[in-house]
């Protein structure tokens, strides 16, 4: 047994069991859910599109490496640094390094999922510099000292009361009797102190940092959604910005991110556009009134350069980070996100997870799938996950030549026991008579009341009868049936 | 692998072209049973065979039938999962429809067997296979323009489809159009119907409690539809949905499509 896979077995478990977040779940999936597809139905052809980003992105990324050295070249000629980090080791160090020559003890960040894969609010505060989230969503799960359970909502599983109840506990203890306010469930109260705090933080902070959705070659500029103004304040108000991305966000021309974002904001949010969209190009030019006067970009691979180099699961590239596979996924929607044990939840973890993280850390999550295929078909650049969740599967449990080649932890999810039983089965499926002698066998077990409850006492049949009567094994299997019924359509050539 | 959208706006799989179009009837088919239904449902096996036949087209099953291989090839076993397949390969020669009553079954060998073939010297012979599969519902419906005549007192009907029936094979009208033609059939809708039932197969006890979660809420929604049948064309999802309704004491009876409609249009009852 994997450690991790039975790790994931009990905290879905044990999610599952929790009411409240059963419920605060529902709601927002149900929510945003209903949201998406009114967006999606207002399109004209909304699988074309699907289809139309999915060949922007594979183009990209048959381009890729050519196109990040074009934006590299754009980037710098404008004066923006261009970092590359192959580690998240890495990642952090060049953020420290950028910090602590300018003396920053302040950082403001705006939402950012690299920044999650780098640990970086951790790491930043072990050297002594304080970290803020200034998206409202991270805002509040790094005050309850949470990570993200959702990609796009990271506060997603917590209820209006329990956000309430920790402003109020939280608040004035952190930043200062001045935000000690009275309990409130009301919104717009709630919104406002948070927002009270980051003004002042805005301003104080030495750095800002960013995600970034977008990366165009041909301009080198970076595009920025988000509807807060957070990010905007984060890339333009403190004097260095640094943007954090990661090597697949890079497109070729700017004409290819209106495409993008259309379905991306549709499929995130059910928003038509967000209320802000940031282009950014370079640091404060001479004469200009604002912006920082330093820009970073980072480029981080984190394994993404090993999962490139396959055909197929460089597919897994495609993401655009909308979250709609979380929110239509029927596992996903039912445990939310920290039961999964990474930074990636959802159908697009399961994919992501077991290809950074190793699949001795991270196969089991492909094999937690009914392979429904709701995921694919929300999808706005059609990334074809059961499809990955099965390559994935067979990697963790057959390996072939590449995958030993590519993924850490290939063949690891293997068990002998499941092993052997599928050998049993192929040599049964291969075996007509055995398999016909097996299914009667089957079915005079089923005949009698001792033999179905035999069935249902050991291993997998158990497990299923716990909850569910056992289905009843046919006396007479269809084979019989056919063979035996009076008309005679059968097939004349039986032979095996 | 390519998946053109359907009309109604959904990612799909190719559909089935090699299988005649809207009106050519072939003379004979094959039918593929499945393990699933050979075990467990036989009847509904027989009633997709007698529903074909009763068309005027002839219905031969190779009696050397096992498994597809679907089983080992979603839990990653590759080589298992073609060796199953291998055994089934010889048994389609003669280049007719192949028809199975399962969206999931029908997929493996639709969609899935290519890929598992790719570079394998069968992989020629397996695409043309492929090509020829055809899910019962979407024959009788689409290939056949099956006319049913309905002999059975008024019920109320609410179907589930089955995620592979619709989201692989792209079959998505052709049961609610087969169920659309019996007059004393209501057919309700069945809330969330496009979410999975939690049964995935292995998936039903490697991750048990995901499973029960999901069933539980498919059972309860299949409760609220107020239908006193509830009709499925993947015998997966059937014995997962109706061991749960059944265990909570459900008056509710679940019934693969084929044998559903196979009574009303002889008059048995249901």
């Amino acid at each position: 047994m994997i450690p991790d896979a039975g790790r994931f077995l009990r905290e879905s478990g044990s999610a599952l069991n929790d009411g409240n977040l059963r419920r605060n779940l529902h709601k927002a999936m149900t929510t945003i859910r209903g949201r998406r597809n009114e967006r999606f139905s207002e399109l004209v052809d909304a699988p074309a599109l699907q289809k139309i980003n999915n060949s922007i992105k594979r183009r990209a990324l048959a381009d890729l490496p050519a196109l990040l050295e074009q934006l590299e070249a754009k980037l710098t000629a404008r004066g923006v640094v261009v970092h590359w980090a192959e580690t998240t080791t890495e990642a952090n160090a060049i953020v420290l390094d950028i910090a602590r020559r300018r003396g920053v003890k302040l950082v403001v960040k705006g939402k950012s999922m690299v920044s999650e894969e780098m640990g970086l609010n951790r790491f930043l505060a072990d050297e002594g510099i304080e970290a803020l989230e200034a998206d409202l969503g991270e805002f509040i799960v790094q005050l309850a000292d949470q990570t993200p359970s959702h990609i796009v909502v990271p506060a997603v599983h917590m209820s209006k009361g329990e956000i309430a109840r920790l402003f109020k506990d939280t608040l004035g203890e952190k930043f200062g009797e001045g935000y000690s306010e009275d309990y409130t469930e009301d919104v717009a109260a709630l919104t406002a102190l948070a927002r009270r705090v980051l003004r002042e933080k805005f301003q104080a902070a030495g750095m800002g940092v960013s995600g970034v959705n977008f990366a165009v070659a041909e301009t080198g500029t970076l595009a920025l959604v988000e509807n807060e103004g957070n990010g905007r304040m984060v890339t333009t108000v403190p004097p260095v910005h640094v943007a954090l991305m990661g090597l697949e966000k890079v497109v070729p021309r700017l004409e290819d991110v209106a495409p993008l974002v259309r379905l991306l904001t549709r499929s995130a949010t059910g928003q038509p556009i967000t209320t802000y969209f940031n282009w950014l190009s370079s640091p404060r030019r001479p004469g200009e009134l604002d912006g920082p006067e330093e820009v970073h970009l980072i480029v981080l691979d984190n394994g993404r350069s090993s999962i490139y180099s396959d055909e197929e699961l460089r597919e897994t590239l495609d993401c655009i980070r909308c979250g709609a596979c979380l929110n239509i996924c029927p596992v996903y929607s039912r445990i939310g996100g920290h039961a999964y044990g990474s930074v990636y939840m959802g159908p697009i973890g399961k994919i992501l997870t077991p290809q950074m993280a190793g699949l001795s850390e991270g196969g089991h999550l492909a094999g937690a799938s009914t392979l429904c295929g709701a995921c694919q078909e929300v999808c706005p650049v059609s990334i074809p996950i059961p499809n990955l969740l099965l390559r994935l599967r067979q990697e963790g449990g057959q390996p072939t030549a590449r995958g030993r080649a590519l993924l850490r932890g290939a063949g690891s999810t293997r068990k002998m026991g499941e092993a052997m039983i599928w050998k049993g089965w192929s040599a049964l499926a291969e075996r007509p008579a055995v398999y016909r002698l097996a299914t009667r066998l089957l079915g005079m077990l089923g005949a009698t009341s001792l033999g179905r409850a035999g069935l249902g006492a050991f291993g997998p049949g158990r497990t299923w009868n716990l909850t569910r009567e056992m289905p009843r094994p046919a006396s007479r299997t269809l084979h019989d049936l056919m063979r035996t019924r009076p008309q005679s359509h059968q097939d004349q050539h039986t032979s095996e | 692998m390519s998946s053109p959208p359907s009309q109604d706006g959904r990612v799909v799989p190719f559909r089935p072209e090699g299988v005649g179009v809207n009106g050519e009837k072939p003379a004979s088919v094959y039918f593929y049973g499945t393990c699933l239904v050979d075990t467990f449902l036989p009847e509904a096996g027989l009633a997709a065979v007698e529903l074909i036949e009763a068309e005027g087209v002839r219905v031969i099953f190779p009696q050397g039938q096992t498994c597809c291989g679907q089983p080992p090839f979603n839990s990653g076993y590759r080589r298992e999962a073609r060796q199953a397949a291998r055994a089934q390969l010889a048994l389609f020669a003669e280049p007719i429809p192949v028809v199975v009553p399962s969206g999931s079954c029908g997929a493996m060998l639709k969609v899935h067997y290519p890929e598992l073939f790719k570079g394998e010297p069968e992989e020629e012979a397996v695409r043309a296979l492929a090509a020829r599969v055809v899910e019962w519902s979407d024959f009788m419906a689409r290939v056949l323009g099956a006319r049913l005549k309905d002999r059975g007192d008024p019920v109320r009907v609410t179907y589930h489809p089955s995620c592979h029936m619709v989201r692989e094979m792209g079959v998505r009208e052709a049961p609610k159009a087969l169920l659309g033609q019996l007059e004393g059939v209501t057919l309700l809708p069945l809330p969330d119907e496009g979410e999975c039932c939690g049964f995935g197969g292995t998936f039903a006890v490697k991750q048990a409690p995901l499973s029960r979660a999901m069933v539980g809420d498919k059972s309860r929604a299949v409760e609220e539809s107020g239908a006193e049948v509830l009709v499925s064309g993947d015998a997966g999802c059937l014995l997962n949905i109706e061991g749960t309704l059944t265990r909570n004491g459900s008056s509710v009876q679940c019934l693969p499509l084929p044998l559903f409609i196979k009574r009303r249009v002889s008059g048995d009852s249901a």
